[in-house]
């Protein structure tokens, strides 16, 4: 059915900027569809859109795109609906490429799902496994719904181009290789400042006491209702500032106050993978799992030896975190200083 | 004298109250804390599972009757779904809204979110012509599907003014045609002025839902919304059900689960012993 569907062999992959830096997730985007591309032959393409951002290209390029096609307009300064949905859609339709990939980030799902209304086509929202189909060549975009109890493998077939808005933090950064080359396209876009419906007056960044950057973070000590007050989570962030991580929090915590919701950590907070996540006191819903299962180790802690949490543990300890956490923290703590 | 206080009048008339109709989206979801897959058959066990109304749509019906207290209008409910979602419409009269539609037909059955935000932009359409709508408001996602992408759709459409993940709508100027509103982003807050008519999404944060009034659940309970269905909307064929998704469902199944380890603590191990074995195996693993 595919090759019937008259389409340039190229994946995709709009390039997410934000005052000229690059969001993570493009570098995730990027590798996976290197890796998909080997499968139908197909080329990878960044596509960058914004004003002032042709620097940014080298990166691009470093980060393995074969292409990049770019439209740099001072209309495209901040991100805004309508003219990053419209420069997109005009370029996507006069290319029609097989595949376009988009983080599944606040701008990446606002913008896929204008401009996939445009095409007209089928967008699945925030994947967290692509396959192609060896038979079909098609794209087998898996998503996790229902809460997470259920995966669903989700098929584009007779339209193109094939969408999918992918979670972040689920798939590896493409590695960098310095000097690598690429075919520059530009594009220019169409539309008109009095034709823009909506305006930017203002960027308000987070608090700096409010920024944590769970998604980033090497190390997360994560607490939960089994805390039993706010107090507590000193404890953790005391480890976690040993550590060099962050205080991650389960949503029941968030729901009784005890931590602000950045910290939240599942299906309606933060995914995250950090190489150590450290779970205390928390019992392991899935709408938790849901966002730390791809953790590299996991640590439970629960007085409960039948909870959920240990299921997905690397090491689970049962027992009163209250009188392990403290042991742990001076363990560490000696660890660490020694190591100095 | 009396010149002058017409005009303070028809000043304050001008600035505060133009009738503003506000359509908000809802839907009526399964309460998926309670979703199950059958391990034999891989489809989901649908049985006894109580449905809600999307909470996130609890929030946009929240957030329009409190900017019809503000500025005065109407609010009027919709929602696609089986003939049984008159009960979410009824849900959002006891909240407060005026008027309440539910689209309901079997050919609608099986729409993806492209034919979603087609049968609902053209229901808005219609509902515009009989009174202009002003502001459509749905929740950022549900928590069924999380896609967060009917929303945009019906925005796109009906070429509204498109804002997601509205945390705070600071003010709606109804002489200009404009508001302005906060949307949460993941490292900040964007503010943002559009032009009427707009379509926003909100986030949880954005409000504190109230209890219904006694009045209204009064009101709700004996409720009969319009039921507009293929006939009456008279909608493309080829755009509706699934024929009309370019999305198909290959197939469903329960998440693997990861590899459980191992319980590393023994019964009678002291607490020290214990952070000291897992402090090992952590060097170990490189991970500190």
């Amino acid at each position: 059915m595919a090759d019937k569907l008259d389409t340039l062999n190229e994946i995709w992959v709009f390039i997410e900027q934000a005052r000229q830096e690059i969001n993570m997730s493009s570098w995730e985007l990027l590798g996976e569809a290197r890796r998909l591309a080997s499968d139908i032959k197909a080329k990878v393409a960044g596509v960058l859109l914004g004003s002032g951002v042709e620097s940014l290209q080298e990166e691009i390029f470093n980060r393995g795109a074969d292409k990049l096609y770019m439209i740099d307009d001072e209309i495209l300064k901040d991100y805004r609906t309508q003219t990053y949905a419209s420069g997109l859609f005009e370029i996507a339709k006069k290319y029609m490429p097989e595949i376009i990939l988009m983080g599944a980030t606040v701008t990446g799902r606002d913008l896929a799902s204008a401009v996939a209304t445009h095409l007209q086509t089928g967008l699945t929202a925030d994947c967290t496994q692509l396959e192609i189909e060896a038979e079909t060549r098609l794209l087998k975009q898996t998503r996790p719904a229902w809460g997470g109890n259920v995966m669903a493998t989700i098929l584009c077939k007779d339209h193109r181009p094939q969408m999918a808005t992918v979670r972040p933090r689920v798939f590896e950064e493409a590695i960098p290789s310095n000097g690598s080359k690429g075919e520059l396209i530009k594009e220019t876009i169409s539309m008109k400042e009095a034709d823009v419906k909506t305006k930017i007056i203002d960027y308000l960044p987070s608090e700096q006491e409010d920024v944590v950057e769970l998604e980033n973070a090497e190390v997360i000590v994560a607490g939960g209702r089994g805390l039993a007050s706010q107090r507590n989570f000193d404890m953790l962030s005391q480890l976690a500032e040993m550590l060099g991580g962050e205080v991650g929090a389960s949503r029941p915590v968030i729901e009784m106050g005890w931590m602000p919701f950045p910290h939240q950590v599942g299906q309606t907070g933060k995914t995250v993978r950090p190489k150590l996540y450290f779970a205390a006191g928390i019992s392991g819903a899935v709408q938790h799992l849901a966002g730390m299962q791809h953790s590299n180790v996991i640590v439970a802690i629960n007085k409960d030896k039948d909870a959920a949490i240990f299921n997905v543990a690397t090491y689970g300890i049962v027992g009163d975190l209250f009188e392990l956490l403290p042991e742990i923290i001076k363990a560490v703590s000696e660890y660490k200083s020694t190591k100095k | 004298m009396i010149e002058c206080n017409i005009d303070i009048l028809k000043k304050d008339i001008a600035n505060k109250r133009l009738d503003m109709h506000i359509v908000v989206c809802i839907k009526q979801v399964p309460d998926t804390t309670q979703a199950r897959i059958d391990p034999k058959t891989n489809t989901l066990i649908r049985e006894g599972m109580p449905t809600i109304v999307n909470p996130y749509d609890l929030h946009a019906l929240e957030e329009g009757v409190r900017i019809k207290e503000e500025y005065g209008g109407k609010v009027t409910v919709l929602t696609m779904g089986p003939p049984q979602a008159k009960d979410a419409i009824r849900e959002g009269i006891s909240h407060g809204c005026d008027e309440g539609i539910l689209l309901t037909d079997r050919a609608f059955a099986g729409s993806d979110t492209l034919a979603t935000s087609y049968v609902l932009s053209e229901a808005i359409k219609r509902v515009d012509l009989d009174e202009k709508v002003d502001l459509v408001i749905c929740g950022k996602q549900s928590i069924d599907g999380d896609t967060a992408q009917v929303g945009p759709g019906i925005a796109q459409r009906l070429d509204l003014s498109q804002l997601t993940y509205v945390i705070k709508v600071r003010s709606i100027d109804l002489k200009k045609n404009s508001m302005i509103v906060e949307r949460q982003l993941e490292d900040g807050r964007q503010i943002v002025e559009a032009r009427m008519p707009a379509l926003m999404t909100v986030v949880k944060e954005i409000n504190e839902t109230r209890y219904s009034s006694l009045s209204n659940l009064i009101k709700a309970a004996k409720y009969e919304p319009a039921v507009w269905n293929q006939e009456v909307l008279g909608l493309d064929t080829t755009k509706i059900g699934l024929k009309g998704s370019p999305t198909t469902v290959r197939k469903i199944f329960a998440p693997p689960p990861r590899e459980a380890g191992e319980i590393i603590n023994n019964e009678g191990e002291s607490s020290k012993e214990v952070a000291e074995k897992l402090l090992k195996l952590l060097i170990e693993k490189e991970v500190i």
